[in-house]
């Protein structure tokens, strides 16, 4: 290992919802896909308004309620308990998902197993036989979200890289991604290339470009 | 004088007919009418084909249904079983023909059957592996994918308060697919947490209307368990 990968800090998963958090504006209507991007809503302080959708129709989600204050019939779509903040108000899926597909989201964040500079996605199954497939909103909340936003780990588990020319697993939506937060950097999409906001501390150039397939840009 | 309430689960169920297309409510635990589903297993209808957004939880309600050999065809968006691999048994052993569908483009699909509106196109799919057969077109420079309506012959919901016209309110996210559902079949049954007078349900809450519904009963059951 190299003295540069020695110093190298690596966002935690906390650090890179984080990350995303500190970007979201206030006034801003964002839903959240399961696994690290739930996390994002921790890091919105509650001072800054921001109106959290759960596709299964709950505008304006709070915060988890602690054990004496659940509310059996309160969850969000990865059926969790959950709370609704003043102001919020429950739609049926419809609606739900009118706000979705009629481009009323401000902001979607989710998880993905790979991205290309064209900004397709892949993040609903592995194989073209998936053993069971399984979709739920996801390409729905992918078509048609204003901003689509992807935090997922740079590299995935066998070290392969995520940012990629062509996607290797079944598309969840073409042209969609505009920016990227891993574990290493920040990158906007941008056609051709993935331009470099931010990197971890301690991540440089020459270790970002080996453990990226698709071009990448610094300037 | 119009009242819809039924006495029992098998009053509410009778005449559903083999080979059925039945709308379920209900996303996960919350919202769905699990003892309208246990009630159908009793009924004995099968060769069904169910519509719901997962397929069930735990061992009861759809589960069941589907351990049952009832269900020839799942039309579902997630089809997993919260701690079970129900399902997952019966695909890989092709005991069961699936359509995976988008969740939006469900819940639309049965409320444009609902709205009398044969088929739409809708954004969601585009370029992917659910839309590889489905005609695209192009509106003002995007793409869209062509989806027909998805009718049922039954649809079973759960509501919170219904009255004798079959209006209905739900409890917070228990609303979810159960007013497309309900809107969306030739017969609409309810099974309800509570019973309201006639004007006793605010108008401006009503969130189902009575026209949409036609069979309630009334199941006081408690808290839905995830």
């Amino acid at each position: 290992m190299s003295t540069t990968e020695t110093h190298m800090q690596p966002w935690t998963r906390d650090q890179m919802a984080q990350r995303a958090a500190q970007d979201i504006q206030e006034g801003w209507f964002v839903n959240l896909g399961i696994g690290i991007p739930t996390l994002v809503a921790n890091h919105v302080p509650t001072d800054k308004e921001v109106i959290f959708h759960a596709e299964n129709g709950v505008v304006g989600m709070g915060s988890a309620p602690d054990a004496e204050h659940i509310e059996p019939w309160l969850i969000n779509a990865g059926k969790q308990y959950v709370t609704l903040r003043a102001g919020g108000c429950y739609v049926h899926h419809a609606d739900s998902f009118s706000m979705i597909r009629g481009g009323h989201l401000d902001l979607c964040v989710l998880g993905a197993y790979d991205v290309n500079t064209r900004g397709d996605i892949a993040n609903w199954a592995l194989s073209e036989d998936d053993t069971a497939p399984a979709v739920g909103g996801a390409m729905d909340l992918a078509a048609s979200a204003k901003r689509l936003w992807v935090v997922m780990e740079h590299v995935n588990k066998k070290g392969e890289p995520r940012l990629v020319n062509e996607c290797r697993y079944p598309l969840t939506a073409s042209g969609s991604v505009d920016r990227i937060y891993t574990n290493l950097a920040v990158l906007d999409v941008r056609q051709t290339h993935f331009q470099v906001l931010d990197m971890a501390p301690g991540v440089t150039p020459e270790y970002l470009i080996a453990h990226t397939e698709a071009e990448l840009r610094f300037d | 004088m119009i009242s819809k309430f039924v006495s029992s689960v098998a009053e509410a169920l009778d005449g559903v007919k083999n080979g059925s297309t039945v709308l379920l409510g209900g996303f996960g635990a919350v919202g769905q009418s699990v003892h309208l589903i246990e009630g159908l297993i009793e009924q004995g209808a099968r060769d069904l084909t169910i519509v719901a957004n997962n397929a069930g939880y735990g061992q009861v309600g759809l589960a069941r249904l589907l351990q049952e050999r009832r269900v020839r065809r799942l039309i579902c968006s997630f089809p997993r079983i919260a701690g079970s691999t129900i399902f997952e048994t019966l695909y890989k052993n092709r005991e069961i023909e699936l359509e995976l569908v988008p969740q939006g483009t469900l819940a639309e699909r049965m409320r444009a059957a609902g709205a009398g509106i044969p088929a739409f196109f809708t954004p969601t799919g585009v370029d992917t592996l659910l839309a590889a057969d489905k005609e695209v077109r192009e509106y003002h420079g995007r793409r869209y994918v062509l989806e027909e309506a998805l009718h049922g012959d039954v649809a079973l919901i759960e509501a919170w308060r219904a009255d004798r016209w079959g209006n209905l309110t739900y409890k917070q996210s228990g609303r979810n697919f159960n007013p497309v559902c309900a809107m969306a079949a030739t017969l609409t049954i309810a099974q309800t947490q509570h019973v309201a007078e006639l004007g006793e349900l605010d108008p401006e809450a009503v969130a189902t209307p009575g026209v949409f519904v036609d069979r309630i009963v009334h199941l006081p059951y408690g808290d839905p368990q995830l």
